[in-house]
């Protein structure tokens, strides 16, 4: 996995509540058999839109989208975070994400910031009101920052999720530390519950 | 210490947990299909992995599918991406096997969360997996069951295990008997219409009371389906004698002598009668009505005696904002009657709407009569081949055909319309699908949730109708 220890970063506001995940990526841009190449997918369908905040040049480098409450909110496509990676994307910040699309995040660099409403509000404004608005992400210190130093917010996440992004692990080879604990458990299920193997 | 259901079936399959709270969560069942497994397949393949256990997989491929053609076989998928990822699925499950697979043609083939159940593949107690979010599904068997990301798949292929921490507790309770023509669907959308689109977040929920143990265990896998559209990764309700029933005899369920040790395990998934649940909801079915969805995601919704509700009426501006999006992807004017909108397809289908039971309901509505002339097409796509065996052994299926319907081959179909089966631009459905997010069925498609008698009243009446003044 890519790994996450800071970003300095302009900032993109999408404006929109319950942005779900057939939004970000159409169902069409999922018979792919690979993991990237997903860019052009993103938003595909409001980017048609000449007025997309996406689509504004003052945005064009944007690697923090700013988002609303029930942020990839629906399907289990892991090609969501994937496309907003491949897009240019390394975080987003919203009040509140779909349960899967922060864990299908979390696994590939991509860091979901969840901030109190009050606090994205004023992020959506502060984008608004300053061109060229950059925040600073500390995952080390789990902040988001302005440059100016004026504001500091401070956001959670679980330590071995944070561990895992700040040293991009491979979780899987983590777990595979605890295989004799697995096979333990596996074998006192089957004696158990021998009708579930 | 009392217990739900959601921390019995919790504690019996962790592993292992890490100071904050992170555990490794032992998975059972793991489902597979062939749109979201070829990344996994692949990077098991890049590290050198093998599966941990191949008999916890069930595969089938039924996302991209076809639903008609199967006479040509596998030309009969036009289209060649699609054709693609069924074929890496066949591949994958030749070099490293499953407990039993389902491949494109084979006349068990159907919907991963269709066949689950159908087959005894789903048990009470199991944590169930997949790489989809309606596998909360299966958690009417009083089941784990939720969707993963590919990178989980992936996991669980290699570990048998899922990296997780544990969710609240919810339940959702609906007590009283439901009114005649309303339905396990009308009960979730209105669940739905209550705590919103995001109000499950974090949430495992419990759905209870009589309400809920008087449906079947069809109505209650339809109920299940859609906890993920409040937000909930994982639903389920409670074993009991209908639980049992459905069980057993299913080609993979427990035979003697282990079916009746089974069977006093699982009487035993059940939450404590003074369990503490983080939040309770409270619903009296007597005053549920069919709903109908009219926006963009599945909270929208209303009863179908209602009208199109006013953005002018909300005071909170982000929710009106978003209501006059939705109004005008939808092309529906504010205090219509639901029953005035009209329809240009109909579709009968998903993993929410599928089986035998949603099927004869459906029936039962069109029987001897002819879908209005304003439709452009109505399809009805039985969730698996056996459920298409059963409603043809029926008769179902003529009076489907008699009726102007078009009888289809097994799949997701227009539910998320990744195989040809598609809205145009603007076209507006009846469905009896779960999510009527922009474009879901199609760039452009408007689609409105509803249950399957409402689907085949609109089909016939060429608008929605009230189920309950159906004569």
């Amino acid at each position: 996995m890519q790994k996450f220890t800071s970003l300095e970063a302009l900032v993109a506001p999408l404006d929109r509540a319950n942005v779900d995940t057939d939004q970000i990526i159409p169902q069409k841009f999922l018979q792919s058999i690979k993991r990237t190449g997903f860019g052009d997918a993103c938003f595909s369908a409001w980017r048609r839109d000449p007025a997309f905040v996406l689509n504004q040049p003052r945005y064009k480098e944007a690697q923090i989208l700013l988002a609303r409450k029930n942020f990839g909110i629906g399907s289990s496509r892991e090609h969501a975070p994937w496309a907003l990676r491949d897009y240019g994307f390394r975080a987003v910040i919203a009040p509140s994400f779909g349960d899967i699309f922060l864990n299908n995040s979390l696994k590939n660099g991509f860091l979901p910031i969840v901030l109190a409403e009050s606090e994205v509000d004023q992020l959506f404004y502060d984008t608004a009101s300053f061109p060229g608005f950059k925040v600073r992400i500390d995952l080390d210190r789990q902040t988001v920052s302005t440059l100016d130093g004026t504001k500091t917010l401070r956001f959670e996440i679980d330590p071995f999720r944070k561990h895992c992004l700040l040293n991009g692990l491979d979780e899987i080879g983590l777990t595979l530390r605890h295989a004799d604990k697995i096979r333990a458990f596996e074998a006192r299920r089957k004696t158990q519950f021998p009708w579930y193997f | 210490m009392a217990q739900t259901l959601y921390d019995k079936l919790w504690d019996s399959h962790v592993v292992h947990v890490e100071d904050d709270g992170t555990a490794l969560l032992y998975i059972d069942r793991h489902l597979v299909h062939e749109v979201t497994s070829p990344q996994a397949y692949e990077g098991l393949k890049v590290a050198g992995r093998k599966p941990w256990r191949v008999d916890s997989v069930v595969a089938t491929a039924d996302h991209n599918t076809p639903t008609d053609h199967w006479d040509e076989g596998m030309a009969g998928v036009r289209d060649p991406f699609a054709r693609l990822q069924i074929e890496t699925l066949d591949a994958n499950m030749r070099e490293y096997g499953a407990k039993v697979y389902f491949p494109f043609l084979d006349k068990r083939q159907g919907i991963v969360h269709v066949i689950g159940p159908e087959q005894g593949a789903t048990l009470p107690g199991m944590t169930v997996v997949c790489g989809d979010s309606h596998t909360s599904t299966h958690g009417a068997f009083g089941c784990l069951a939720h969707g993963i990301g590919t990178s989980e798949v992936e996991h669980v292929l290699a570990t048998q295990c899922l990296v997780t921490k544990k969710m609240k507790n919810m339940r959702v309770s609906v007590d009283g008997p439901l009114a005649p023509g309303v339905s396990a669907k009308d009960v979730v959308l209105a669940i739905i219409g209550r705590i919103g689109i995001g109000g499950g977040i974090g949430y495992a929920i419990e759905f209870a009371g009589s309400t809920i143990r008087a449906l079947s265990m069809e109505g209650r896998m339809t109920v299940c389906n859609m906890a993920i559209e409040a937000g909930a990764r994982a639903g389920m309700v409670a074993v009991d004698d209908a639980t049992i029933e459905y069980v057993k005899g299913r080609p993979f369920a427990p035979k003697p002598p282990f079916w009746d040790s089974a069977v006093a395990y699982w009487r035993t998934l059940k939450s404590d009668l003074d369990a503490k649940f983080e939040r309770e909801v409270t619903l009296a079915a007597r005053e549920l009505k069919p709903h109908v969805t009219w926006g963009t995601s599945p909270e929208m919704v209303v009863p179908v005696d209602d009208v199109v509700p006013d953005p002018d009426r909300e005071k909170d501006a982000s929710k009106r904002e978003g209501m006059e999006r939705a109004l005008s992807y939808m092309g529906l004017k504010p205090r219509t009657r639901m029953t005035d909108i009209k329809l240009d397809k109909i579709f009968i289908g998903s993993c929410t709407n599928s089986r035998i039971e949603d099927l004869r309901a459906a029936a039962a509505v069109v029987k001897g009569r002819r879908i209005a002339s304003s439709i452009r097409m109505a399809m009805v796509v039985p969730g698996s081949g056996l459920v298409k065996a059963q409603a043809e052994k029926e008769g179902l299926d003529r009076v489907f055909r008699d009726a102007g319907f078009q009888w289809r081959e097994p799949g997701c179909s227009m539910c998320l319309g990744m195989n040809p089966d598609k809205l145009e631009a603007g076209e507006r459905c009846a469905s009896t699908s779960n999510r009527n997010f922009e474009g879901r069925q199609g760039a452009g498609s408007r689609t409105h949730l509803v249950s399957p008698a409402m689907a085949a009243a609109a089909a016939i009446a060429g608008h929605f109708v009230d189920i309950r003044e159906w004569r």
